[in-house]
Parts: C-alpha cells; structure tokens; sequence
C-alpha cells in the first residue's frame, strides 16, 4: 500500500469578487496513485487546477508537493517543480507541428540560451537532438506515430487530447493533472485513453484526473473526491463515493438523509 | 531552372554571393549611382524588417512604435560621433552601445506592456514610438540634447582602418561614392542579423516565441517564461532596430526627428505583412518591394513630363494610392503575405484541416 504523499492542498479557498469558487478544499494525492476529482458542472473542479498550476491565485490556503510549497509560484516554476497540467477545453499551439507541440514541453527541462541558439555548439546541437528524440519517443507512447509533421490544429480530436498528454509528459512531471481528457471521445477512444492512463502510471507518474465519465473514473481511480459548490463533499475508494447519499444528493437533487 | 539552383545549394549559394557583391556596380553603371542610395537603403529596411519580424512574427507581439529603437541607435550614433557634443568614437564601439541601449529600451518598452495583448500592446507601443519622437523635438531646452527639430549634423561617417566612407575613391579609373562601401557593410550586417534570426527561430528560443504567439497559457503551463521570453523579443528586435539607427545615422551624417515617425513603423510593419510574417525570406522580399517600388515609380513622373510635358498625376501621390491597393489586394489573395512561413500556408488554408473546419463553422453558429 502506497502512503506517501505527493501533492497536499490544505484548506484551498478561491473567492471572484464575492463568489466563493473554492472553500476550505483540502485533498491529498499519494505517490503513484490515480485520484479522481468529480463533481457537477460549475462545482469549481477547473478553479481547483488553476489555483494549483499557478494560472490563479489562492484567496486562502496552500498547495504543496513534495512538501514543498506551490502557491505563490508562476505557472512556468511550478511546472520546473513537476507538476503538469492538460485543459479542458484542448489548448494546443494550433499551427505549430504535434511534434513541435511536444519539444515545446521540454522547454523546462533543457537550457539552451540565446547565446547557445545562436552559435549552435556542441551542447546545443545535443540537447536539441535530445529534445527531438524524447519528443518522438513520446509521440510514439500516446500512440500517435507518423503524425509528427501534422499541425496540432489539423489532428483529429482525440489525437489533439492525446497530443496534449504527450506535451505534458514532455515535462516530465511527478504529477500529471488531466482536465477531463477523454471528453467527448466515443468508448473504445475512452478505453484506449483509460490505457494510457494506467501506462502513464506505471511509468511512475502520478495522476489527478478530473473526469464525468463515472465508468471511467470507476474503473481507473483509486481514490475520488467530490466537489459540489465548491467543496469536498467525499472522498474515499470509488465504490464507496458512490453509495455516499451527499454524492447522490449534489447529482441527482434532494436533500441527504 | 529554380528547381535545378534548389538541388545544387551551394553552388546557388556561390552564384548569390557573386549576385550579391556585383549588385551596387550593376545599379550604379546600368541605372545610375542614385540606385547604390537605394539598395543601401533596401539593406536597411531588410534589418529594420528583420527586427521587427522577431516581435511581431516569432513572439506574436503587435508593435507599432518600432521606429523609435531605430531612432535611439541613429541619436546615439550621432551623440557620440559628431560635433554636438565634439565626441567622435569611432563606429565599432558607437554601433554596438547604440543597438545595446536600444536593447535596453526595448525591455523597458517591454516591461509595462507584459499584461497586454492584440490591440491594446499595439497602442501603448504606438504612443512609446511617438514619446520618443516628440522627446526628441523637444529635447533641446535647458539642455540641448538633441537640438530639437533641426536635427544633428555633420555626423561622422563609417571609416574602416583610416579610410574614411565619407568622400569618393578613385580607383581603377572609376569614381566610387561613399553608397559603395556603405553598401558592403550595410551587407555585413544583415546577412548577420539574417543568421541570427534564422538560428533563433529554430531553437528552443524559438519555439517559446512560437508557442507565446499560439497560447500564451499553455506556454507557461508547459515551463515557459513568458515574461522573459517576451522580454526576449522585445530586446532582441529592439537591438536590430538601434544597430539599423547607428547604420543610417553615419550613412546620412544627418538625423532629425522626422526621419523617425509613425509612418516609418507602419511601413517596416508592411514589409513583413506584405512579404510574409515569420518567414525570413518573406520578410527580405517585403523589405525590398516596399523599398525599391516608390523609387521606381518616381521614374512615372519622368514619363509624364517627357510625354505630356507636365506632370499630371504626382508619383508620391500614386506611390499611397498602388500601396493601399497593394495591400488590400494582398489580403485578399494572398492574406499569409507573399512568401508566407511553410506553417503560415497551412495555418491560412484550411482545406486539409477537418478539426480546423468543425472550429470555423461552430463559431458560425454561434455568431
């Protein structure tokens, strides 16, 4: 049984004027699991991963990995601290080639400077050799070969999700943080997709995954919270979080018993 | 033939060479020396072009007030190498401490304008461009630094190892001016600056350009700095645009604020438009149209006279008129410009883009 924890966020509050969109979330994510982070629409799930990847900033509370705090951190240091995120609403760098997309997301962990570009030495010519190796190699993991040429935009759907994925992992993250990423695939996508995850996994990476396909989310997650108005209404293993009356109470109505 | 230079790289590269250095004794003796003017002038706004392609087509970042780091390189050159201030350093140290400084400017242009985006950053560096010319109107009381509208003269020309660029050679029964060897060095330094910015664009550098410019989010979420990439572009534009100030500075001997108002940024921005945003060949090619174009046309007033005997339609006139529909005619034909960037043709022809279509016709239904 895995213990350690990679990623603790402690009483997270995020308020929009007089909107509170987080209160008081505390979570947990242990080295090497898959958590699962569910809840309705608008239940502040995205808020969450932007108050953690540094795209917002925390009205109350903290967010640590490793123990070592993230809040207050740019988007780009918390990403050199191995945390990496995918987005909803797919934001690849549109005309630029998937391969491309992929040796951006080495960006933090190679160190070519305008001098090395420029003169293009030795170590510069290896570290960009590299940088395109990984990157092929990624391409090949999430199970997009021969599309390297292709630009990003021009990918169907489901590769633009995975594409995403390998642009994450490029930086090789300890954490990966997926936001809903087999929205709107079809079911042999999703499992296929459900795959990778557990691949992703067994390559030593965690994952916090924010999903609605509940089957998915099911079959994959070892551990769920639930977000409702932006709190944690449970957490616990998946089979327990869905008998919990309160969960059944924020998704289908009525009060709990 | 185009297909046989493209097989055969250098010896296309041996035959531009040998295109390149005869160029200025072909315009001179086929055209006249006037035309030597213009082709250092053509060289200049390649640099100018391709400084400003490094912020606008590698970053993504819409500056109309350009011209100004081009007129902190000239007002540098011209502080350290004139009478003004009775300072005469030679060239090699004014040229670098002016694309330096204009560098310099460039980050603190930068800094400010981080938060914006599209056309809010076009307005505020539209309003640096002009502060900056209108400083250097005025900057001539209590203390004259830039003696104001009647600009600084008798700027010291170029002189490599005691040889002077400033007066004619007599060499080999010819008489050469001074665009002769400013033409060389002017050469020097774009194929410089050409090499820069085609080693920075395809490097980790410019990938962090190029993915600021697609999603400045996403960039950041995957580890870039995109406040120091930005900063990046900023200076490094900026510093093409002074050392291009330091250049024209000792070739007119003669700089005055007029040479560096808005009209100039908006044409260095058309060159890259017209030739094709982000590509450097695209750029060169804007540069030189945009440039060697309204000289041409002057020969239309020739014409008139020598045919009408009076000058009916003013070529200056005409020379607005063929660029606005020049322009216009480009977006609508060729909107990625003329030599557009390999990704830019797709980016702008949909065809082969399904995903990229189903995108274009929801935001239809949504509109």
């Amino acid at each position: 049984m895995i213990t350690d924890s990679l990623l603790r966020v402690s009483g997270v509050t995020k308020r929009f004027g007089g909107l509170a969109a987080l209160e008081d979330v505390t979570l947990d994510v242990r080295l090497g699991e898959i958590y699962g982070l569910i809840g309705p629409n608008g239940a502040g799930k995205t808020t969450l991963f932007n108050c953690m990847t540094g795209l917002y900033s925390l009205t109350a509370g903290e967010v640590k990995l490793d123990g070592a705090a993230l809040h207050g951190l740019k988007p780009h240091q918390i990403v050199e601290r191995g945390f990496a995120r995918t987005f909803q609403n797919i934001r690849l760098f549109a005309n630029m080639t998937a391969l491309e997309n992929v040796m951006v997301g080495r960006h933090a962990r190679s160190r070519t400077g305008i001098v090395g570009a420029v003169l293009r030495n030795r170590r510069t010519r290896a570290e960009e050799a590299d940088i395109r190796d990984k990157a092929r190699h990624l391409m090949d993991y999430v199970g997009l070969h021969n599309k390297g040429r292709t630009l990003a935009g021009h990918l169907a759907y489901g590769d633009q999700r995975r594409l995403e994925v390998a642009r994450a992992l490029a930086t090789e993250p300890k954490l990966l943080a997926l936001d809903e990423p087999v929205a709107g695939m079809n079911p042999s996508e999703r499992r296929q997709m459900g795959e990778l995850f557990q691949r992703v996994r067994e390559g030593g990476v965690t994952l916090l995954l924010i999903e609605h396909d509940v089957k998915l989310v099911m079959g994959l997650c070892d551990r769920v919270a639930v977000l409702d108005y932006g709190r944690k209404i449970a957490e616990g293993d998946a089979a327990s979080v869905q008998r919990d009356a309160a969960v059944i109470a924020a998704y289908l109505g009525g009060t709990p018993t | 033939m185009l297909d046989g230079l493209r097989k055969r790289p250098r010896l296309t590269a041996v035959l531009l060479a040998l295109l390149l250095a005869a160029l200025p004794f072909i315009m001179g003796f086929g055209l006249g020396n006037s035309w030597v003017r213009v082709l250092d002038f053509v060289l200049l706004y390649v640099l100018l072009a391709i400084g400003l392609n490094i912020v606008v087509g590698y970053a993504g970042l819409l500056d109309l007030g350009y011209i100004a780091f081009y007129a902190i390189g000239a007002y540098l050159y011209a502080w350290l190498a004139s009478p003004h201030f009775g300072l005469h350093l030679p060239f090699w140290l004014v040229l670098p401490l002016g694309a330096m400084l204009a560098g310099l400017f460039g980050v603190l242009l930068g800094s400010p304008t981080l938060r914006l985006r599209g056309d809010y950053l076009a307005i505020v560096t539209l309003g640096f461009g002009e502060i900056i010319r209108i400083f250097m109107n005025n900057l001539n009381a209590p203390f004259n630094l830039t003696n104001g509208p009647q600009g600084i003269n008798l700027i010291d020309p170029v002189s490599v190892a005691g040889f002077a660029f400033g007066k004619p050679l007599h060499i080999f029964g010819m008489t050469l001016p001074p665009t002769y060897f400013y033409y060389y060095l002017f050469l020097a330094f774009t194929l410089l600056a050409i090499f820069v910015a085609l080693r920075l664009q395809d490097s980790r550098i410019g990938r962090a350009w190029a993915a600021i410019r697609e999603d400045e989010i996403a960039a950041a979420a995957m580890g870039i700095n995109t406040r120091n990439m930005k900063l990046l572009a900023f200076a490094m534009g900026a510093t093409f645009g002074g050392l291009a100030g330091g250049l024209f500075a000792a070739f007119q001997g003669f700089i005055s604020p007029e040479s560096f108002n808005l009209w100039e940024s908006i044409l260095v921005l058309c060159m890259i438009v017209l030739g094709g945003m982000g590509n450097i060949p695209g750029v060169i090619l804007g540069a030189v149209l945009l440039t060697v174009i309204p000289e041409a046309l002057r020969y239309l007033g020739d014409l008139q006279r020598a045919t009408l005997g009076h000058v009916v339609v003013d070529p200056s006139d005409l020379r607005m008129l063929l660029f606005g529909v020049a322009l216009v005619a480009m977006m609508l034909y060729r909107p990625a410009g003329l030599l557009p960037s390999r990704q830019r043709k797709r980016e702008f022809a949909a065809e082969d883009g399904v995903a990229d279509q189903e995108q274009a016709d929801l935001y239809d239904a949504k509109a």
